[in-house]
């Protein structure tokens, strides 16, 4: 809807929030906001059920001993937690073919890290607030690193290129290393 | 006349960019594309290109590259001191070189980027809607990498408009590319206390050798952090997060599309071209500007580029 208006450039959704790119030219924000806020009022279609992606964990991250230590749990314990829910894709973004997932249970919820890591390497599942991911490809990042899979989320050359889609669900398992 | 260079040298990171793959975010893919989008678009419009046509981006040691043909180039962005065959050539500006005539950088003078256009503009690979180098995954431009020497540089087509050697940008509306960037408040900069704030807008901040065409990790007097990450939503160009370590980032042309950290500044477009020109080593300053300037400077830029497309 956003993207069809000629003053708006871009509309790109966030888990609970939208970033519109305008023509400062062309409208105000305040005149866009009251749009935004209009269109958000309006009730969204049901989503369908997704499909269902099984992906293998080896839960040795780098962070595991001491994500487990600040909850006050076993890694063992981390282990079990993060992957008894069905996630959820709440938004594919942040990095090609990245989705965030949730909600992760209450217990395992911490902040990103004060700073980020310049370099994780692809693979990593990671956790932080109460969502999870998997970093498709080595990039720098805030999150806590609790496992590695060896599954690929992107595929430069597909259209859609990436594995997971708003509205899918995903269950992580523990696999061996 | 058909334009072609061949790279002799690629100097350290000389890829191919356009104005990137806005589009492609909605897949978490990075918009790409020039960070300095002003120098990228002069060049093309010097040469006769549309602003979208691809250019070579060269960081701060240029490539050695050789004419295969007779080619209308223009150098814009950072002055990397450029000779033809030895004698220095203008910058923001339409040359002609003969087949055979060498292209080579001296060393960084000012900026950091140059923008070579050639008539017809730069072929490379398309993807996503742009020829733009991804170099995180390996595609658009030159197979998805940066230039190696033996690269064979030819133009994609016809320019959209006729050759016009001597072509300038005059030069009172050149930039003038300085570390001091405007920014608007971010969505997030009232979590930040007076003295945090004042700090922000204001104390110098280095750029830090953790930088590249994703983002730049800034060092300076430590931010007094704003409690507590966000909800991951899609973030910009120029926008400035500060991690709880109170160090801020400013996310440049390869930026991840979302984030979670707070924004608690967004550098304007008008002094995007100057962040652009930053390297390691460099220092800049946020300097606290209201919505209204920056539209008024984002028009000054556009009328110069109109200057040029006539």
């Amino acid at each position: 809807m956003l993207r069809k208006r000629p003053d708006v450039r871009e509309a790109v959704a966030g888990c609970a929030s939208v970033t519109v790119h305008f023509d400062p030219e062309r409208t105000t924000p305040g005149a866009l906001a009251a749009v935004i806020e209009r269109a958000a009022r309006r009730r969204p279609p049901l989503a369908e059920p997704g499909r269902l992606h099984r992906i293998p964990v080896v839960y040795d991250g780098p962070d595991l001993d001491a994500v487990a230590e600040t909850l006050g749990l076993s890694p063992a314990q981390v282990v079990t937690l993060h992957q008894a829910p069905i996630y959820r894709v709440f938004l594919v973004g942040f990095l090609p073919g990245w989705a965030y997932l949730g909600p992760v249970a209450e217990e395992l919820e911490l902040p990103r890290r004060a700073t980020p890591r310049a370099a994780v390497p692809a693979g990593s599942v990671a956790i932080a607030g109460r969502m999870t991911g998997v970093y498709p490809l080595a990039a720098p990042g805030g999150w806590h690193l609790i496992g590695r899979t060896s599954i690929r989320l992107f595929f430069p050359d597909r259209d859609p290129p990436c594995l997971f889609r708003a509205g899918d669900r995903v269950k992580f398992f523990a696999a061996g290393a | 006349m058909t334009a072609a260079l061949e790279v002799l040298e690629p100097g350290v990171l000389t890829t191919v960019q356009d104005l990137g793959r806005p589009h492609a975010v909605a897949a978490g893919v990075p918009p790409g594309g020039a960070m300095d989008r002003f120098a990228h678009s002069a060049a093309n419009l010097l040469v006769g290109n549309d602003p979208s046509a691809a250019t070579l981006e060269c960081t701060v040691v240029g490539p050695r590259l050789v004419a295969t043909a007779a080619s209308l180039v223009a150098l814009t962005g950072a002055d990397l001191a450029p000779t033809v065959n030895g004698d220095a050539i203008d910058l923001w500006s339409a040359i002609v070189l003969a087949e055979g005539d060498e292209l080579r950088f001296g060393g960084r003078r000012t900026g950091a980027r140059c923008y070579v256009a050639l008539a017809g503009g730069v072929a490379g690979d398309r993807w996503l809607g742009s020829r733009s180098t991804y170099l995180r995954a390996g595609r658009g431009g030159v197979e998805g990498r940066a230039l190696v020497a033996g690269d064979a540089i030819v133009a994609a087509g016809e320019p959209a408009r006729a050759a016009d050697p001597g072509r300038t940008l005059a030069p009172r509306l050149r930039p003038r590319y300085s570390g001091q960037l405007h920014a608007i408040r971010g969505p997030h900069a009232g979590r930040l206390g007076s003295e945090a704030l004042a700090a922000l807008f204001g104390a110098p901040f280095t750029v830090t050798p953790a930088s590249d065409r994703m983002a730049y990790r800034l060092a300076g007097p430590p931010l007094d952090a704003p409690g507590g990450d966000v909800v991951s939503f899609a973030v910009v160009m120029g926008a400035v997060q500060l991690p709880p370590g109170g160090e801020p980032i400013l996310l440049m042309a390869d930026h991840q599309t979302a984030g979670g950290y707070p924004v608690v500044a967004t550098v304007v477009s008008a002094s995007l071209p100057s962040a652009a020109q930053l390297a390691p080593g460099d220092r800049l300053t946020f300097i606290d500007t209201t919505f209204e300037a920056a539209v008024s400077m984002r028009a000054a830029q556009r009328a110069a580029l109109d200057s040029l497309a006539g």
